[in-house]
């Protein structure tokens, strides 16, 4: 059984005067546990849509959405978010933000402090567990922000476009972190990106989107061997794939 | 060949003072509007002390000084003060208790937005100071009356800053607040109020700014004491060296009201982000 699966999925808004906009049409897809997925496609083609109607902040309007064998109905633990802007506490320490994802796990507070510890060392961020965000980088936040989803342990994580803020040379970097993280731990994670090579240098599968509205356009196994290194982008297969992907991609942007 | 030393780079410094957005040293920051004040009051000295103007009309800064040592001594400045003091912490309290929850409904739930927003727009655009007659009406002259124009001028736009106030906290912060379990009243409580609070801390310093005129401007037209009745005396006897020291009076307490709060949103919010 998937962890997460998506049938006829329908995303539909009311805009203005009456109109709609159909932001995802008839989506199907799913997430195997211990699997790292990621959803392309050009902006606007409802990709973010989708991981807030995983994390159950917003409903679906037509189809099914079953995660672990229930359906989505509305938010929880189970599935944890990590977003783009920057979403720290400000007036919490690195410390105090990331034990504020522990409270509702009934753990005792030995306990939670010991995950806190863990979750900084993950990130590399320990000498950096009193200082407040206004004090970070922008690169060191989404670190946080990623201790902070990592510390509950949640079965899935869902992660939209959290590099696309961050310069070219932190990026790189964040996208080493998570490799690494992920290799060793093997959360499940449904990553939503438009950055081809950190898709295929991340994933395990690849689910390419059309324009809006977003339905599914390709799906692509990746098939490179773990653990993978940063080199892997410069071989010929991983350049291919590059520029199959491209292409796909390509087709749907509307400029 | 024989390599040509380049010339001496010229320094030249430019005058950022007047660049646009320039930065200046915060020491000619304060130097000038410290200057300013000073010039004003030494122009009010000059003027007075040539007797260009007749102490009528302008009376010296000596005039109001023996005038503020008389206060004091007769204890009527104290008296005058702290009344007004007085009815201005209680009606700026009274306003702030209904103005944060009801603001704080308002900022999160669309439906008391759409309930009360037309309600308090159509009151808030009705002057306060026209409500002096009516309240003098229904309430006499005490401290009741001057504790709701207070209201009448405070709550109906101190309630709709804070709704903004409450309305600029990030969806992004409660959505990821919902990922750790939260219920909607924990997220409230435990997000929105502390993301809030700054916003909030400086709508109370504007609002006790504002409250300030409604009060003195009640005091003005109805009371028996109070800095506002002050100066509305002094001006049947032609003291006018009271009226200046009213005003001054009241300027200063606005003033340290200002920084009291500014102070302390420093103290307080010191992890507030400047853009």
């Amino acid at each position: 059984m998937s962890l997460l699966r998506a049938r006829a999925v329908w995303k539909i808004y009311a805009a203005q005067r009456g109109t709609e906009v159909i932001a995802l049409r008839d989506l199907n897809l799913h997430v195997e546990e211990n699997e790292f997925v990621s959803l392309i496609g050009p902006s606007g083609c409802g990709k973010s849509t989708f991981l807030h109607l995983v994390a159950g902040l917003d409903e679906i309007t037509q189809g099914e959405l079953w995660f672990d064998g229930r359906p989505v109905e509305g938010p929880g633990a189970d599935r944890g978010m990590v977003f783009q802007s920057y979403t720290l506490y400000p007036w919490l320490t690195v410390r105090e933000n990331i034990r504020f994802a522990l409270q509702k796990s009934g753990l005792p507070r030995a306990d939670q402090e010991r995950r806190v510890e863990e979750a900084l060392a993950l990130v590399g961020l320990h000498e950096f567990g009193h200082a407040h965000p206004y004090q970070l980088s922008g690169g060191m936040r989404q670190r946080v922000a990623i201790a902070r989803a990592l510390v509950y342990r949640p079965r899935l994580l869902l992660m939209d476009e959290p590099f696309g803020a961050l310069d070219a040379q932190t990026r790189r970097l964040m996208q080493e972190l998570l490799l690494s993280i992920w290799e060793s731990h093997r959360t499940t994670v449904l990553f939503v990106t438009h950055d081809v090579e950190e898709a295929l240098l991340l994933s395990d599968r690849i689910y390419v989107m059309t324009a809006r509205p977003g339905t599914l356009k390709a799906e692509l196994s990746v098939p490179f061997p773990r653990p993978r290194r940063p080199e892997l982008e410069t071989t010929p297969e991983f350049l291919e794939l590059r520029q199959q992907l491209l292409e796909w991609i390509r087709g749907e942007v509307r400029w | 060949m024989a390599e040509n030393p380049l010339p001496a780079h010229p320094r030249r410094k430019r005058n950022s003072w007047l660049e646009l957005r320039g930065e200046i040293p915060p020491s000619l920051y304060f130097a000038a509007g410290g200057s300013l004040i000073a010039f004003v009051f030494l122009l009010w000295w000059v003027v007075t002390s040539l007797e260009l103007v007749s102490p009528i009309f302008l009376p010296s800064p000596e005039a109001v000084w023996k005038e503020l040592v008389l206060q004091i001594r007769e204890g009527i400045l104290w008296q005058d003060l702290s009344t007004s003091v007085y009815r201005i912490t209680v009606g700026w309290i009274i306003s702030t208790l209904f103005a944060v929850p009801i603001g704080i409904l308002m900022g999160n739930f669309r439906f008391f937005e759409g309930l009360l927003e037309p309600f308090i727009d159509l009151i808030r655009y009705m002057p306060a100071v026209a409500f002096v007659p009516l309240t003098i009406l229904w309430a006499g002259v005490g401290d009741t009356q001057k504790f709701i124009i207070l209201f009448i001028g405070t709550f109906f736009q101190e309630v709709l800053m804070i709704m903004d106030n409450v309305k600029t906290v990030p969806r992004e912060m409660i959505q990821v607040s919902y990922t750790f379990g939260l219920t909607k009243w924990e997220t409230l409580r435990k997000v929105i109020l502390p993301a809030a609070m700054p916003g909030i801390w400086d709508t109370f310093r504007i609002t006790l700014g504002w409250a300030w005129t409604y009060l003195v401007v009640a005091e003005l037209v109805a009371a028996n004491v109070g800095l506002g009745y002050r100066i509305m005396r002094a001006q049947r006897f032609l003291q006018t060296e009271s009226i200046i020291l009213g005003i001054l009076v009241i300027g200063l307490l606005g003033l340290l009201t200002d920084y009291a709060f500014k102070w302390s949103y420093r103290r307080m919010f010191y992890w507030v982000e400047q853009k």
